[in-house]
């Protein structure tokens, strides 16, 4: 076992009396001081007021929503794959026939209950890049909060109403996205 | 039915007579016209009363809420934080910088469950924390806040005790919280708490022989152990570590007390290191430190037990900073015997606005001395416990007795 002998640092006068680095220390937390309130140091954001919204980044993934296009229809088609590729099985589609009277009735299929669980929710974005019809994105939402369990499920209104109305083509390689 | 109607008229008498007597001249005139009632001065005790309820319930307590506050708002400022900023008034959304939240505190504490371990010893368990607070608030009884406050032509002192042994009474009192943490930290049966018992009383009576004989060249200079009169000495004679004077007696600057200022100095270091450790603050909070004892002696303790040992920290830090105004920086006294020339103006009477004036100062002083305590703590790092003892018995202690020395030769030098 090998031993290896420290020798103790040899202190000089200024050292050992412990005042001048103690007035050293006093010194630098008055600076700090002195810089806070002169408003030279960036403290922590002020959160409810000051807020992330007009720093967020263009990637940033919020809250997951349902669009509909520019002629008030919802794009959704109840095909479900956002639900079967859900890792958190966050999402849950009701599927129903769209009647033979109504204007869309050769899109044939839409949600008639369509619940994401942001208790879940993981916002890893996996819905929005499986949908065919591009009709679920993830927004910029991130304080998603409730008292109970029951509000911090999304239904189809409030997803719609957090979505709002997204343009263009269904088309997956839109560069819109 | 016969035997007290035959004692009524007896009972009566005295009082009939008191209430004649009140009514016929003041108090002072009848007090030894009272047969059964003790020969003193009621309007003193009124007075007492009502400074020591004013002192300790309308300054120091809240004070000592108050330097909870500026410990965060002042520690969040020197690590470039923000602190506390949120309470303000309840239901309304004006914030005042957060100068709800002892009051926030306090409430909390109040409301908090009071939970008795199971374990513990009941009776020094409970007792403890009032030992903490007891002698911590009772020393202010000799600082003097103020010089006098002339009010309906009466004048009131503005000391609750005028004793000749002030600062005697003030250590001797002040040791007594030692009984509290030792109490508490026996009693609490748990390793930590006991472990920070025995810190904080050998650290205690350790620096106690340092602080008591620090102050002893201050005691030389003045050849006076009333704190109202080193106060008003160091008001017409300029402070003990400013000793400056335009309107004393004397000459502007007296040699002696120039050179006083030396020893003066270092008595003022010694003193301050050791009410640092009699506090038991950073650099010297070894009885309660978080890294290694948890919470050291109130580790057991919840809600308003808990509080009570806070209270007495700070109550301790704030009366420690009044004793070093009073004894170094002039108490209550403008600077420059600036005092003496406005009694001088007033036909040497002290005006009722200078008195108020002298408490401003006086507190002023103080929150001057508690901010310096919050930046140190938030400052030094914590002393290794033989470091500590060492610092204590090698150093602070031969420091101080050589001081002594000091002073008496140079008071030798300027013998009359």
């Amino acid at each position: 076992m090998a031993t290896v002998v420290v020798k103790r640092p040899k202190l000089s006068l200024a050292e050992k009396l412990y005042l001048p680095a103690l007035l050293g220390g006093l010194r630098i937390t008055l600076g700090h001081a002195i810089r806070i309130l002169r408003g030279r140091t960036k403290v922590t954001m002020q959160y409810p007021e000051e807020r992330w919204d007009s720093h967020m980044p263009e990637h940033y993934r919020g809250a997951p929503a349902l669009v509909t296009d520019e002629h008030g229809r919802e794009r959704c088609v109840a095909c479900q794959l956002c639900e079967f590729i859900c890792p958190p099985r966050a999402i849950t589609i009701k599927p129903e026939e769209i009647p033979s009277d109504d204007p869309w009735a050769k899109v044939e299929k839409r949600p008639r209950a369509f619940d994401i669980d942001m208790i879940r929710c993981i916002y890893c974005g996996m819905c929005e890049e499986v949908c065919p019809e591009q009709a679920i994105f993830l927004r910029k939402d991130y304080a998603i909060t409730g008292l109970t369990r029951g509000e911090m499920v999304h239904d189809k209104s409030k997803l719609y109403q957090i979505g709002g109305v997204r343009k263009g083509l269904v088309n997956k390689w839109n560069p819109l996205k | 039915m016969a035997i007290s109607r035959a004692e009524r008229p007896a009972r009566t008498r005295p009082t009939g007579r008191l209430t004649d007597s009140l009514s016929a001249t003041s108090f002072h005139t009848t007090r030894h016209n009272v047969h059964w009632l003790p020969d003193f001065d009621i309007a003193l005790l009124l007075t007492s009363m009502v400074k020591i309820v004013g002192l300790i319930f309308l300054v120091i307590m809240p004070m000592v809420a108050y330097s909870v506050y500026a410990e965060r708002r002042v520690s969040a400022i020197l690590q470039d934080r923000v602190g506390p900023n949120r309470v303000g008034i309840p239901l309304t959304n004006i914030r005042l910088a957060g100068l709800g939240q002892p009051i926030a505190d306090g409430l909390k504490f109040l409301l908090k469950e009071d939970l008795t371990p199971g374990h513990v010893r009941k009776l020094y368990y409970w007792m403890a924390p009032a030992l903490v607070l007891i002698p911590a608030l009772l020393t202010c009884a000799v600082l003097p806040f103020g010089s006098e406050l002339n009010l309906f032509g009466h004048s009131v002192p503005l000391v609750i005790a005028d004793l000749n042994v002030g600062p005697l009474f003030v250590f001797a009192i002040a040791s007594l919280s030692v009984y509290g943490i030792v109490l508490a930290g026996w009693s609490s049966n748990s390793k930590y708490p006991f472990l920070g018992g025995v810190r904080a009383s050998s650290q205690m009576i350790s620096y106690e022989i340092a602080l008591g004989l620090s102050i002893v060249p201050v005691l030389l200079l003045f050849g006076e152990l009333n704190l109202v009169q080193i106060t008003r000495e160091q008001s017409q004679n300029g402070w003990l570590l400013l000793p400056i004077s335009f309107f004393g007696d004397g000459p502007v600057i007296e040699w002696k007390r120039l050179l006083f200022v030396i020893p003066a100095g270092i008595a003022f270091f010694v003193f301050m290191v050791a009410i640092f450790a009699e506090t038991n603050r950073t650099p010297f909070d070894l009885p309660e430190c978080e890294t290694e004892l948890v919470a050291g002696y109130h580790t057991e303790y919840s809600s308003m037990k808990f509080a009570l040992f806070f209270l007495g920290e700070y109550a301790a830090m704030i009366i420690g900073s009044g004793l070093a105004v009073t004894l170094f920086f002039g108490g209550w006294s403008l600077p420059f015997g600036i005092d003496q020339w406005i009694i001088g103006l007033n036909d040497g009477m002290i005006p009722w606005w200078l008195g108020l004036l002298h408490m401003g100062v006086f507190f002023g002083k103080v929150v001057f001395f508690i901010l310096f305590f919050i930046w140190v703590r938030w400052t030094v790092p914590r002393f290794r416990y033989d470091q500590l003892m060492k610092l204590g018995w090698v150093y602070m202690f031969e420091i101080a007795l050589a001081n002594i020395f000091l002073a008496a030769g140079i008071l030798l030098l300027f013998r009359a």
